[in-house]
């Protein structure tokens, strides 16, 4: 009796044993629902601009996978078949309340990735907790091309899945190049924080090299993020000799900015090269600077309108979203759209490659090494950081009121190849630029 | 000379932002000892309020400059209705606790009143840019200044001149001087020393709520905008010495001026002029510029 109840007690210790063994190895077993956290801003400044078109995009995106109505290629249900569980939870509060919160979300919550992050600051403080958790975290929007350059130089688990702040401001550079060479010169607004300071620096390095006759001669002006009061800075852009305006500025910085400088006259002396001017442009619509620059990161936001991209992704989601929200997807909603995609594209392939059954998370991050994945518009290539990085191609126009549409539009729009504006696999980007661009792609 | 004048102008415009949005902070704190931390968020609720009404204003196409009338309503009806919720609904029952809890409070309380910002207004920004158009511009040594920014110093010295003259000329700046001297025997010669500090905090309440409707059509009204406010009225009255109305004033001025001629001549160290004044006088006169004189009772 005793010998037998000792048997089926090795025998169920066994079957434990080999069930959390499986487990460990990144839950290879069949599954019904992947928890993804998404972080983003839910309040503070960050949250109308960027947060909440990311959220929405999330929603939607989230429903139509686990619905199955996405157009292809991503027209099956789930990840893997696996139904989605989008945990949205607010960015707000600084770097050491996110890394918190991510070990939270890991041990307790169980969640199988992240998706999201909007602040360049948080993603450099979250990308080594997460490859020390061993949590597969997809870098939704941040920019400083630090993540993976100087903090997570041998990444794992992190992905980035669309450009660094250095393809802006590369192609940048290549826009004024050619569209402007007789600008008398070139100064910068730019917040004072991790995302302004690597901007102005690309860009600063990029026009040396592309267009050096046009000068930087006063210093650039960073204020203090998300001060909101730029009147004395707006003085000193008047008093400086330069006629462009380097402005990386976003969320209600970037907005204040367009009211106050508005008033004194500042955009009919300077033009302006807002970076991330599309997460503003709809907001301020007819107040936006006519001629200003609009950057949005890649072909997202006001460059993916349903006239200027008709692909079936495209207008699926510019007609779900507008009639949804009862506005436009700006650059951040195409972002976060483009992460919980990469997500999806990866388990999807992982599991075809796992013979159809769901992979392991290992499985999900050999998918997304070097892959090559149609988004909402255009495509994103996994092409440096290792692997990790997405690159994509980048797009500048100026701005203009568009009455028939009663929406803002872009002219003299130039796109520009991923090849071109980002620095070849595991090459520093600063040192890219200053070595003259090398290796670029731009024909 | 042309920067002199442009750094002067700059400088008192930025000065006379901080002093409306530091005057409220220590006119409480002078009268009733409370560190209020609400006082970020009545910002945000004077500025929203503000976008609302002059939204409502323009919308229905009534007369032009009655939109600055929507900035003196907005400042009111934030001041009393959230002065009274707070000063009778929480900080009466802490007059007597030490003064970290009423910090801790008053911060509860703002974070709560940050999400009712959410739950009314949403996410949304909110813009009220007409008066700012309305005023037009100015054009002094050479560049253009708008005359709404201009109007921020003169806001701001009538209200220096008004406070110091309803402290020290009117009966109620009396009753307010014997509160702050003494509370019990304030009591005992027979002054209402409840609505003393329910008026005084109406009126601290008014003053933070009309630095954010005053400022609502220069700025996008959104979530989080009344944090950034806190920490810099903090600043300002530290160094003007908490609980003096002349210190916010010179406060305000001394970092106005300073970051000003920061931006325009060195704007890397822009972002320390600020805290760097508030560790100088720190080290130098920890109790601020102008602190008032207190007795300390045995």
């Amino acid at each position: 009796m005793n010998a037998s109840r000792n048997r089926i007690s090795t025998q169920v210790v066994g079957a434990l044993a080999a069930l959390s063994l499986l487990a460990g190895a990144g839950g290879a077993l069949a599954k019904d629902e992947v928890v993804m956290a998404v972080p983003t801003f839910l309040t503070g400044a960050g949250g109308a601009a960027f947060g909440i078109p990311g959220k929405n995009a999330v929603e939607i995106v989230v429903e139509a996978i686990n619905a199955g109505t996405l157009p292809a290629p991503y027209n099956t249900k789930g990840f893997a078949g696996a139904r989605v569980k989008a945990m949205i939870y607010d960015e707000s509060g600084g770097n050491t309340k996110q890394v918190t919160e991510m070990r939270t979300r890991v041990q307790q919550d169980k969640v199988d990735l992240f998706a999201g992050f909007i602040s360049s600051g948080t993603c450099s403080a979250v990308a080594p907790v997460a490859e020390e958790l061993k949590v597969l975290t997809l870098l939704t929007v941040c920019g400083t091309p630090r993540v993976f350059e100087e903090l997570d130089k041998d990444p794992k688990y992190v992905f980035r899945t669309l450009n660094t702040a250095t393809a802006s401001n590369v192609s940048l550079a290549h826009y004024v190049a050619q569209k402007m060479s007789k600008k008398n010169g070139y100064t910068g607004i730019n917040q004072n924080y991790a995302w302004g300071q690597d901007s102005w620096r690309d860009f600063d390095l990029a026009m040396k090299v592309l267009a050096p006759h046009i000068k930087n001669t006063s210093t650039p002006q960073f204020p203090k993020l998300f001060s909101g009061q730029y009147g004395t800075e707006i003085s000193a852009l008047l008093r400086s000799p330069e006629e462009i305006v380097h402005a990386s500025v976003w969320a209600g910085d970037l907005e204040a900015l367009v009211l106050q400088g508005g008033a004194r006259g500042l955009f009919q002396k300077k033009t302006f090269l807002f970076t991330v001017g599309d997460s503003g442009v709809y907001r301020l619509a007819d107040k936006f600077p006519k001629g200003s620059l609009i950057g949005a990161r890649g072909p997202y936001g006001i460059y993916a309108a349903p006239h200027l991209d008709g692909s079936p992704l495209n207008v699926w989601f510019q007609k779900t979203y507008r009639e949804r929200f009862k506005e436009q997807p700006t650059q951040s909603a195409y972002q976060y759209a483009q992460g919980v995609l990469a997500a999806k594209y990866a388990y999807d392939k992982a599991m075809k490659a796992n013979g159809g059954k769901f992979p392991s998370t290992d499985q999900v991050i050999a998918a997304l090494k070097r892959a090559e994945f149609p988004t909402l518009s255009g495509t994103v290539k996994m092409a440096i950081g290792k692997g990790h990085q997405a690159i994509t191609d980048d797009i500048w126009g100026g701005f203009i009121w568009d009455a028939k549409l009663n929406e803002p539009t872009v002219s003299d729009v130039i796109r520009f190849k991923a090849e071109c504006v980002n620095p070849p696999d595991d090459v520093d980007s600063v040192e890219w630029i200053k070595g003259g661009m090398k290796g670029a792609k731009c024909s | 000379m042309q920067l002199a004048a442009v750094v002067l102008v700059d400088g008192l415009v930025y000065a006379s932002y901080l002093f409306m949005v530091g005057v409220g902070l220590t006119v409480i704190f002078g009268v009733q000892r409370v560190l209020n931390v609400t006082h970020g968020a009545f910002f945000a609720f004077g500025a929203y309020m503000s976008a609302t009404l002059i939204g409502l204003w323009y919308g229905a196409d009534l007369p032009a400059f009655g939109g600055f009338l929507m900035i003196l309503a907005a400042a009111v009806i934030v001041g009393v209705v959230l002065g009274v919720i707070i000063e009778r609904g929480l900080l009466k029952f802490l007059y007597d606790r030490d003064e970290h809890i009423v910090v801790l409070a008053t911060f509860a309380a703002f974070l709560v009143l940050e999400d009712v910002i959410l739950l009314v207004w949403g996410h949304d920004p909110y813009y009220a840019f007409q008066p700012m158009q309305l005023l037009g511009s100015t054009r002094i040594a050479g560049l253009a200044f708008d005359n709404f920014n201009l109007s921020m110093i003169g806001i701001s010295a009538a209200l220096a001149t008004g406070l110091w003259y309803a402290l020290r000329r009117t009966t109620w700046g009396k009753m307010l001087r014997a509160v702050i001297f003494d509370r019990e025997i304030s009591r005992a010669m027979g002054i209402n020393v409840t609505a003393v500090f329910l008026g005084t905090f109406i009126i601290g309440s008014m003053l933070a709520a009309l630095g954010g409707a005053y400022l609502a059509p220069t700025i996008s009204v959104q979530p989080g905008i009344g944090v950034e406010v806190i920490v810099l009225a903090f600043a300002v009255v530290v160094i003007g010495g908490m609980g003096s109305i002349p210190g916010a004033l010179i406060g305000a001025i001394v970092v106005g001026i300073s970051r000003a001629a920061a931006i325009h001549m060195l704007p890397q160290i822009e972002l320390f002029v600020i805290y760097g004044i508030m560790a100088a006088v720190l080290i130098w006169r920890p109790e601020g510029l102008f602190a008032p004189v207190t007795a300390r009772k045995i």
